[in-house]
């Protein structure tokens, strides 16, 4: 074969190759851009990392809030450490909530902690499992004591000192 | 009680049928057979070799081989990912067509000195490439989901410890070229590491999935950024034990290197702390100078690697013969079939990339390059798209091992960091590699199909209804 020939084929070797390799990253390109819902938000890992409210030590200063952090002692969580500052927390299986909780039993929008009149509250915000204090099914918001067990799904939370 | 959520969702949206892309892999599948196609019949016009039956049955079972792998995905992972398939595909053959190559510079050298012409090393990847196949088809159809894995975590941690230390029993194991990592049985031999890395990636996975939540508790903070508790440091420093342990009894870098690297790497993934990775890199260091100065053979690497010239013609030679070669090949290669990428001692298993940067050249090498990281962005995707986190964590461990593994051999060949003995994935001449490096593509495959598939991938949490439970 001549030697024009084999340049023409070793140029022609390596157009393929990456022809190969642009159609793959176009097509790539448009997989990238499937819908949003095939990519799940939230890993179960994120809320100990998104779960950081600006500045907490402010009110432990003021002292006007009863407890500085919220703790989960029972479920995938356990352990998560959440401090508490002068905003609300939301709990859910919502990518946007403080704590996302990923467990069927809990709603997207499940429960709000907020502070009001040095402590806190929780209300449901309309799950189907409901939000629990100990064994009592919250209808309205309640106060939550410091220490007292708060169930959402499988996840059991509880304020701390 | 519960709410009907449905009705809040967007119209269509999560009702949208995620489209399979099997017939994109399909097409993607015979353009990749195509090139290892040309790429064959230019080595046999560059060295006046008529194409001849054989070789047409050859590369006919290469196609019908994809088309099998192509059928089983199609089956029993129909919404698995389309792209690493035909890459890890075209990977292959690229390598089967470079191991055939160098059979034909070994035939031309044979004849010229008149000596017998050595067995050729294609049929045989050819052999284990069906294998690779029949492994990837039965992972395929045994494994319907890959959470089942989880359950054997530590039977997997144990077995992959087995198979590590393996080549160190007595009369099995056996000593090639100063590295203790092969296994011979009866008339086959295998380097059960590359077995091994897979059973501890899952291992890994099923065992940080577990711990993640204690050992991403952070103690003291330094710096601004917080490390872990000291109790909490035990894995790391069993894992930089064993690394060492390989390093020494085996006189392995490379597998060494590999599994602390992965270790750290999906210790990073499942707490995302970044002090663990400051941790490991100073373990590391540590590791890495005592074994600069505690053992002769790190030392020799480090040597040649820093100064290949002087060693030219012994230690060096292998890597300085390499960097002739890739000089040689330039920016568009000397073309398959004609350049001299044999003159490079083991060509096609360490030194595979410096023979196809030779004839392909820096073109070549960089489309090859972008293959590998194709292959490795479809793995992390996968990982992100996986709801369970043992699946994310393997997906992620599975790329991570992939890429680590071509970064330590590439850099290594190129003469970027010193050179350890690994195997190239899917391009080296190796059946252990070769069939290793395919179940990960099958666990990937899995672990992807898992991801899209419409029904598991649609309810994204804002719109899934919550299941009711009874209060006892």
């Amino acid at each position: 074969m001549s030697e024009l020939a084999l340049t023409l084929v070793r140029l022609g070797f390596l157009t393929l190759l990456w022809a190969f390799v642009l159609i793959t990253v176009l097509a790539l390109r448009r997989d990238l851009r499937q819908p949003a819902e095939a990519r799940p938000t939230g890993r179960e890992r994120k809320p100990a990392r998104t779960a950081r409210p600006p500045k907490p030590p402010k009110v432990a200063k003021q002292q006007k809030v009863k407890g500085s952090k919220i703790v989960v002692i029972e479920g995938p969580l356990n352990g998560t450490i959440i401090p508490l500052g002068d905003v609300q927390i939301t709990i859910g299986r919502a990518p946007d909530s403080t704590l996302i909780i990923d467990d069927d039993y809990a709603s997207s929008r499940h429960a709000r902690i907020y502070p009001s009149e040095g402590s806190w509250v929780v209300e449901d915000l309309g799950s189907t499992n409901g939000t629990w204090i100990d064994r009592t099914r919250i209808t309205s918001p309640t106060v939550l004591p410091v220490g007292a067990p708060l169930r959402v799904g499988r996840t059991t939370l509880q304020i701390q000192k | 009680m519960s709410i009907p959520v449905d009705v809040m969702a967007p119209v269509g949206k999560g009702i949208r049928k995620q489209p399979s892309r099997r017939n994109l892999e399909l097409v993607l599948l015979i353009f990749a057979w195509a090139v290892g196609v040309l790429g064959t019949l230019q080595i046999g016009w560059a060295n006046g070799v008529e194409p001849n039956s054989q070789l047409w049955i050859t590369t006919g079972v290469v196609g019908v081989l994809a088309l099998v792998m192509h059928g089983m995905v199609r089956w029993k992972a129909r919404y698995a990912d389309p792209f690493l398939l035909p890459v890890a595909t075209l990977l292959t053959i690229l390598g089967l067509v470079m191991i055939y190559r160098l059979d034909v510079a070994a035939t031309e050298r044979a004849v010229l000195n008149g000596s017998p012409s050595p067995t050729p090393d294609a049929y045989s990847q050819l052999t284990w490439f069906t294998v690779a196949v029949i492994l990837f088809v039965s992972v395929l159809f045994l494994l319907r989901d890959h959470r089942i894995l989880q359950r054997y975590t530590y039977t997997f941690g144990f077995a992959g410890l087995v198979l590590l230390v393996l080549p160190l029993a007595p009369i099995i194991g056996t000593t090639v070229n100063g590295a203790t990592l092969w296994v011979r049985l009866g008339g086959f031999s295998f380097q059960p590491a590359e077995l091994a890395k897979i059973l501890l990636t899952i291992f890994f996975a099923g065992y940080l999935v577990e711990k993640r939540d204690s050992l991403a508790l952070v103690r003291t903070k330094f710096l601004g950024i917080g490390f872990p508790r000291l109790k909490d440091l035990g894995p790391l420093i069993v894992a930089w034990l064993v690394s060492l342990g390989v390093l020494v009894f085996q006189r392995d870098l490379g597998t060494s290197l590999l599994f602390f690297g992965l270790f750290v790497s999906m210790l990073y993934i499942a707490t995302q702390r970044r002090s663990w990775l400051i941790l490991g890199g100073l373990m590391f260091i540590v590791g890495a100078v005592l074994a600069y100065f505690a053992f002769g053979h790190v030392r020799l690497r480090v040597t040649v690697w820093l100064d290949p010239w002087t060693y030219a013609n012994d230690d060096g030679y292998q890597i300085v013969q390499s960097l002739f070669g890739l000089a040689n090949g330039g920016i568009l290669g000397a073309g398959l079939g004609q350049g001299f990428p044999n003159l490079v001692p083991f060509a096609n298993t360490d030194f595979i990339v410096a023979a196809l940067g030779e004839e392909l050249g820096v073109t070549g090498l960089i489309a090859m390059l972008l293959l590998y990281a194709i292959l490795v962005e479809r793995g992390l995707r996968a990982a992100v798209s996986v709801r369970d986190s043992f699946g994310q964590l393997l997906a992620a461990g599975l790329s991570i091992t992939l890429a680590l593994q071509v970064f330590v051999i590439i850099g290594g060949v190129t003469r970027l960091i010193p050179l350890t003995g690994l195997t190239t994935p899917f391009l080296s001449y190796g059946g252990s590699s070769l069939i290793a490096n395919w179940i990960i593509v099958a666990l990937l495959l899995r672990i992807s199909d898992r991801a899209r598939r419409p029904e598991v991938t649609m309810p994204s949490p804002d719109e899934a209804v919550t299941q009711v439970v009874r209060r006892v």
